[in-house]
């Protein structure tokens, strides 16, 4: 008896929700949602968490229109801790929701890569304000964007450059993911070509002890280090390399471009030859159309924007000026996840804070900017005071 | 003067060191002349011209002014691998269990210490601080690592395995597991609400940093600094003078001599008028301020410290104490040297001796080779049998 009565309340409780979910979904009728996945926690949420703030500024700033057509557009913020399997568990849960219409994000080519697998089989537009590894876009996936370069032209630039400061040897580290592995092997690669001789390319997951990986290094003693990867681990590395008497060049990626190399690495990155990273995205301070994104942000976070900030504010607006465009079409009803993805790939010529974007037929803009920058002061405040060494305009590869 | 003296027994002071003396040359020597005889080999094969071709220098030439810093990083990790492996080694000895939560007392320990000295560096203290203030705040980061994961040991066998203490021995271990898991996300949990970040790194500050030069080697085109950074002889020396102090706590007093009654026999320990419980406690607490302390100092030579920082050093350590023989202090002792040193020859040469075909990455596999190895001929572990005495 008792037994049925619990089955007959479940059943009750079942229906009860389920009547809920679709009272809910019948009132937010016009309600849009624009997720963002970037690392919140963890090493690399200095850099993770600007990236939801520039684009919760730009949805903020941008969103006038669409509320003029009767939408209410919110942010759901997620948080990959850059870790592809978060990332996932995250894409799923997006887009099972039917109001989120498309997606900023992942700082990680290893986490943004399986990601959109998943936003690719449900047709929701991504656009990405920092992954930089070819695949991806190179897979032709239509709803996958991006708005910054690539790495197979970014390791080519780091290794020009070491090429021109007169580099002989280096010995190339990675952390062994999608992004690190990929832009050290374009780096290798080229130079290789450069005529520079590679005394080493090693992978490693550590993240403390890095006594023995730097033996060989040290006994070697290139004249540059290149760390394919992100900044804690590269920094720290740089760093013990540092303790152990090494004197020349370290080099990184744009996963070097955070405060928190300065922090970790302190006066160890500005002794011997310095260290260079190389990067899709500079400081906000050198596009002309930041002026006004940098007071906003500042005064709203009390904290200078980190980079790909502006990036991520720039997806939005592309994000947001899509679903417009897919909403006017649609004579001002909610359009499809498809209409919005069709949208981002027609808008043409795109004005935003760091650029004007075009996408081609594969979702990289038309051309992109690479940097070179060094790092002129221990002090963590005063990152993206680095000055640039090196700009350059390229298109991507065909 | 000599009546105080009187009361100290020097032998048990100087005995340890001899020990870890002896220890250290010992095992650092063997695997020098393995590698050295390696390089040897490895001369006359295409390793060998395949260097000759890169770096210009013979495996020999190259191995043998590798050795010394390889040593002395080696012997580091290894003394911290030791104060690790005494805490799993000690709580072994008087209960017969595994406690696997150890490697989190280690972890909070060491974020105990980096946060009192975050603190520091945020009032200002740190900055501006001379050279003896530097290293008064520093020992005073290890104090406070200590107490704050002794006192934890001590809560957790309270909590968590005192209750368990009559079920069959698989219990605590399960508990020991679950306190661990517990104690990870605790910590992420109180990082995370107070500071927003729960990866925190050790503030620059002292004289830790710089080095002491001994001098320069030529290695074919390149010169090679051979040197040690005073951090690294600041956690030898830390850890030198806490194995000393727990062996003559051990060996020399009258808690010592309760703590090993009772792990000898612990209902013949009670009937002879010994607390048991309050030399269990006392057992974990003395593990923990161990573990506290290598925790701080990890940090000090690492500089970046987060809430998993505890199984990779807590597995070693726990590897440390079977390969000497789980339960006997010696053995942890020899246990930690030999793991910390294999594991950085390995690190260091395997890149080599195999021309880049297996790095520095996979130089976890001699170590836990080297386990099963002593796991299969020598179950009861190195030092084992030898000692009669366990705790």
């Amino acid at each position: 008896m008792s037994k049925r009565r619990i089955s007959v309340f479940s059943m009750m409780v079942a229906a009860g929700m389920t009547l809920a979910l679709i009272g809910s979904a019948g009132a937010a009728d016009k309600a849009i949602k624009i997720a963002t996945q970037s690392p919140l926690s963890g090493d690399q949420s200095l850099t993770g968490v600007d990236i939801k703030r520039g684009a919760e500024m730009a949805l903020e700033q941008l969103a006038g229109p669409l509320t003029a057509l009767g939408f209410k557009v919110t942010l759901a913020p997620f948080d990959d801790q850059a870790n592809p399997d978060n990332g996932v568990a995250n894409a799923k849960q997006i887009v099972s929701d039917p109001a989120i219409l498309g997606i900023v994000g992942h700082y990680n080519s290893g986490v943004q890569i399986p990601s959109s697998e998943v936003y690719h089989t449900s047709g929701l537009v991504n656009v990405s304000p920092a992954n930089t590894n070819p695949k991806v876009t190179t897979r032709g996936y239509m709803e996958v964007n991006r708005i910054v370069g690539r790495d197979d032209v970014q390791g080519v630039v780091g290794a020009d450059f070491a090429a021109a400061k007169g580099v002989k040897t280096a010995f190339v580290v990675h952390d062994k993911s999608a992004y690190g592995q990929g832009i050290a092997e374009f780096f290798k690669k080229r130079a290789e070509e450069n005529k520079i001789k590679l005394l080493g390319f090693e992978g490693t997951e550590e993240k403390a002890n890095f006594d023995a990986l730097l033996s060989p290094v040290i006994a070697g003693n290139p004249d540059m280090v290149y760390f394919g990867g992100m900044a804690a681990q590269a920094a720290l590395m740089f760093k013990q390399a540092r303790q152990k008497g090494y004197e020349g060049t370290f080099m990184s990626d744009d996963g070097f471009d955070s405060a928190d190399a300065a922090k970790i690495g302190d006066k160890t990155l500005l002794a011997g030859g310095g260290t260079y990273y190389s990067t899709v995205a500079g400081p906000a301070s050198v596009y002309p159309g930041t002026a006004k994104f940098i007071t906003d942000f500042t005064a709203k976070y009390k904290a200078a924007p980190q980079p790909f900030a502006a990036q991520s504010y720039d997806s939005m607006a592309i994000v947001l000026k899509a679903v417009e465009n897919a909403a006017v079409a649609n004579k001002n009803e909610v359009p499809t996840r498809a209409a919005v993805t069709k949208a981002v790939r027609d808008l043409k010529a795109f004005k935003g804070i760091t650029g004007t974007y075009t996408f081609n037929a594969i979702g990289d803009p038309e051309k992109s900017l690479y940097f070179i920058q060094q790092v002129k002061s221990a002090d963590p405040a005063a990152w993206s005071n680095n000055p640039i060494v090196k700009t350059l305009e390229i298109a991507p590869p065909k | 003067m000599k009546r105080f003296l009187r009361y100290i027994n020097v032998y048990e002071l100087v005995r340890p060191i001899g020990q870890l003396l002896k220890f250290s040359v010992g095992s650092a020597a063997v695997m020098s002349a393995i590698v050295v005889a390696l390089a040897l080999v490895l001369d006359q094969t295409a390793v060998g011209v395949h260097l000759m071709d890169k770096l210009n220098v013979t495996v020999f030439n190259y191995t043998l002014s590798n050795l010394p810093q390889v040593v002395i990083d080696g012997l580091t990790i290894g003394f911290v691998y030791a104060a690790i492996a005494l805490g799993y080694t000690m709580v072994y000895g008087v209960l017969q269990f595994i406690n696997f939560a150890h490697s989190e007392i280690f972890a909070v320990g060491a974020f105990v210490g980096v946060e009192l000295l975050i603190f520091l560096q945020s009032a200002g203290v740190l900055a501006g601080a001379s050279l003896f203030m530097a290293y008064a705040y520093l020992l005073l980061a290890i104090l406070l690592g200590m107490l704050a994961a002794g006192g934890l040991a001590v809560a957790v066998e309270r909590i968590a395995y005192r209750p368990l203490r009559g079920a069959s021995r698989l219990v605590p271990l399960i508990s020991a597991i679950g306190v661990s898991f517990l104690l990870q996300d605790v910590i992420r949990l109180v990082e995370g609400l107070t500071t927003g970040q729960f990866n925190r790194i050790m503030p620059t500050f002292g004289n830790f940093d710089d080095r002491i030069i001994f001098g320069k080697l030529v290695l074919g085109a390149s010169k090679l600094t051979l040197g040690i950074s005073i951090k690294s002889i600041i956690v030898i020396v830390v850890a030198v003078l806490m194995l000393v102090g727990l062996n003559y706590l051990v060996n020399a007093t009258r808690v010592g001599k309760a703590i090993r009654a009772v792990a000898q026999d612990m209902p013949t320990a009670s009937l002879m008028g010994i607390n048991v419980n309050r030399i269990i406690s006392l057992t974990f607490l003395v593990g923990g301020l161990l573990g506290g302390a290598a925790g701080v100092l990890y940090a000090l030579k690492f500089t970046r410290i987060d809430p998993f920082i505890g199984f990779f050093p807590g597995l070693k350590a726990f590897t440390a104490a079977v390969l000497g023989g789980i339960g006997n202090m010696t053995g942890a002792l020899l246990g930690g040297i030999i793991l910390g040193l294999l594991e950085t020859f390995a690190g260091s040469y395997m890149g080599v001796f195999t021309s880049g075909a297996a790095g520095s990455e996979y130089k976890d596999i001699f170590a836990f080779s080297i386990l099963i190895l002593v796991l299969i001929f020598r179950p009861q572990g190195l030092m084992g049998k030898n000692v009669g005495q366990k705790a």
